[in-house]
């Protein structure tokens, strides 16, 4: 296996984007991370496509082709694959595309990620933001993904003494961070007023406990690490790559308090990158339900299981503190288009290494992890990133 | 969901029929053609038992929901529990009859037969299993 670089990073505006279509912000990422590195459509050996559920949320399947056309690649003949993982469809897809790359078989490739979700009402929305969840033993019964959490919420109350505040703070966190990131889907700060007297969805979660539904997409270029520096003066070492499963229904889990798949997704990732916790310092992960983002402080090895609440609340965690996490907004401020999210988590965090952050870069950061999970856990894909020096 | 679909799993849903694996005697619901625990996965294939849960168990964990899951609006708030079955597997079900601020982690209930939904004004109506709350100690026996 080869080293791979990531050479060139691109993003959409995400958010309700009423005006744009699927296929063109597809293809506004994918243009944007070309165009950021040296190298032109003609390279490319492939395309991946991070997309969790598009034949529900536009009636389009096939939709691997479809933005390799609308790319001007149609005449190219290359190979385009989607790729879906729930939730974490954009951070498998980039998996994916990392080991065509690391095995030699491809030498550069486009993956990215994207999923246009505001074109469907708000409850057709909901119901396909459900269908990641076992459908026939939790959803049929009452289930939605909100209560799901709300389930683990309440269970880690009651094993950790965790306080309804502590989880309520990463939203805050989130939101002053989007507040800075120009691409975000909500740039407005909250406060912890705000969070716990906002509407109740599944108690003990409200709704600014939830991500929201957004439209946007996110890509990168892949390329490998030894000619790297032909193509940009900055490219990104791909130090880790680590998928892990579990039972898909909540229910079934070992314990419902932690991401056994998080865990485990983790501690591979640490030990391909030659690395533990306690040397990064900068991280986006998942936090599409509040709980889920303190959880991952726990599950990624941050925090002893029980302590993330207490850590949020000290301010460690956050600008400033030992530990940086979404300096993009996260799921809850930048915004949540499914397929799209496990792609921008790692294009904030090249950003971060490159020293291009804006208003929200943290000072001289080596390495970065990235945290992507689908459904209530039953996959959990960690990325650990670093600088090239 | 289609009539065929639901229909399919209604001795599951209906009579909690659920199965057991010979060698290391681990109860699954909903049934499973292989165990998970065994590490020899040849020494289950085939082979789990078929069994049925009693339907007695204790609340794991709980939600009360505001924001209803397509098909259950008309029924908010409700409560929605993990609940841990006396022959060991956790089920996913509303616990009904009781005032959602009343229910605790460890409180024992029983299930009970129910209409889960409707599939709009002119589907069919799905039965399946709920949770009640078991209030006394004579009731649970």
């Amino acid at each position: 296996m080869r080293e791979v670089a990531i050479l060139g990073v691109g993003q959409t505006q995400f958010g309700e984007l009423w005006d744009r279509s699927f296929r063109e912000i597809g293809i506004e990422a994918g243009f944007k991370a070309l165009e950021s590195s040296k190298l032109s459509s003609k390279d490319l050996s492939a395309l991946y496509i991070g997309n969790m559920a598009s034949g529900a949320f536009i009636d389009q399947e096939h939709v691997g082709p479809l933005v390799l056309d609308y790319s001007g690649l149609a005449g190219h003949h290359i190979p385009s694959v989607r790729v879906e993982a729930g939730e974490a469809s954009g951070a498998m897809a980039l998996a994916q595309a990392y080991l065509a790359v690391a095995s030699g078989a491809y030498d550069f490739v486009v993956v990215g990620g994207a999923e246009k979700m505001t074109d469907v009402p708000d409850e057709r929305g909901a119901a396909i933001a459900s269908s990641t969840m076992d459908q026939e033993w939790e959803r049929v019964f009452g289930a939605s993904m909100a209560s799901l959490w709300g389930l683990i919420a309440r269970r880690h109350m009651i094993d950790h003494g965790t306080k309804r505040e502590e989880f309520a703070r990463l939203s805050v966190l989130d939101h002053e961070n989007g507040s800075k990131n120009p691409l975000a889907h909500f740039r407005n700060k909250i406060t912890l007023e705000q969070v716990l007297g906002a509407n109740p969805v599944a108690e003990p979660l409200g709704m600014l406990d939830c991500a929201p539904s957004s439209d946007g997409a996110a890509a990168l270029v892949l390329g490998p690490l030894e000619t790297a520096r032909k193509y940009t003066d900055t490219p990104i070492r791909i130090s880790a790559s680590q998928i892990a499963t579990d039972f898909v229904a909540l229910m079934h889990r070992r314990s419902i308090t932690t991401i056994d798949s998080t865990v485990i997704a983790a501690q591979r990732a640490f030990q391909q990158a030659k690395t533990d916790p306690s040397h990064l310092r900068l991280a986006e992960i998942h936090d599409s339900y509040s709980i889920g983002g303190l959880m991952a402080l726990e599950d990624l090895g941050f925090y002893p299981k029980g302590a993330a609440g207490k850590a949020l609340s000290d301010g460690a965690v956050g600008t400033g503190g030992k530990l940086t996490i979404n300096t993009s907004g996260g799921l809850k401020a930048q915004g949540q288009p499914f397929g799209a999210v496990g792609i921008a988590q790692v294009a904030e965090i090249v950003r971060q290494l490159r020293g291009e952050a804006g208003p929200r870069q943290v000072s001289g950061p080596e390495m970065g992890l990235a945290h992507n999970v689908g459904g209530s856990g039953a996959t959990s894909i960690v990325h650990i990133l670093s600088r090239v020096n | 969901m289609s009539v065929a679909r639901f229909w399919r799993e209604t001795l599951r849903r209906y009579n909690l029929g659920a199965s057991k694996c010979p060698e290391c005697q681990t109860v699954f619901f909903p049934p499973r053609s292989v165990c998970p625990q065994c590490t020899v996965h040849r020494k289950s294939m085939t082979k789990m038992e078929p069994c049925q849960l009693s339907g007695k168990g204790e609340i794991f964990s709980y939600t009360t929901v505001y924001e209803a899951a397509d098909g259950f609006e008309m029924q908010v708030p409700y409560v929605l529990a993990l609940v841990k079955m006396a022959e060991g597997p956790v089920l996913t079900g509303q616990v009904v009859d009781v005032d959602p601020k009343e229910v605790h982690e460890g409180m024992p209930v029983k299930a009970t037969f129910r209409k889960l939904r409707e599939d709009g004004d002119s589907g069919v109506i799905h039965y399946g299993y709920k949770f009640a709350i078991v209030r006394s100690p004579t009731a649970s026996k």
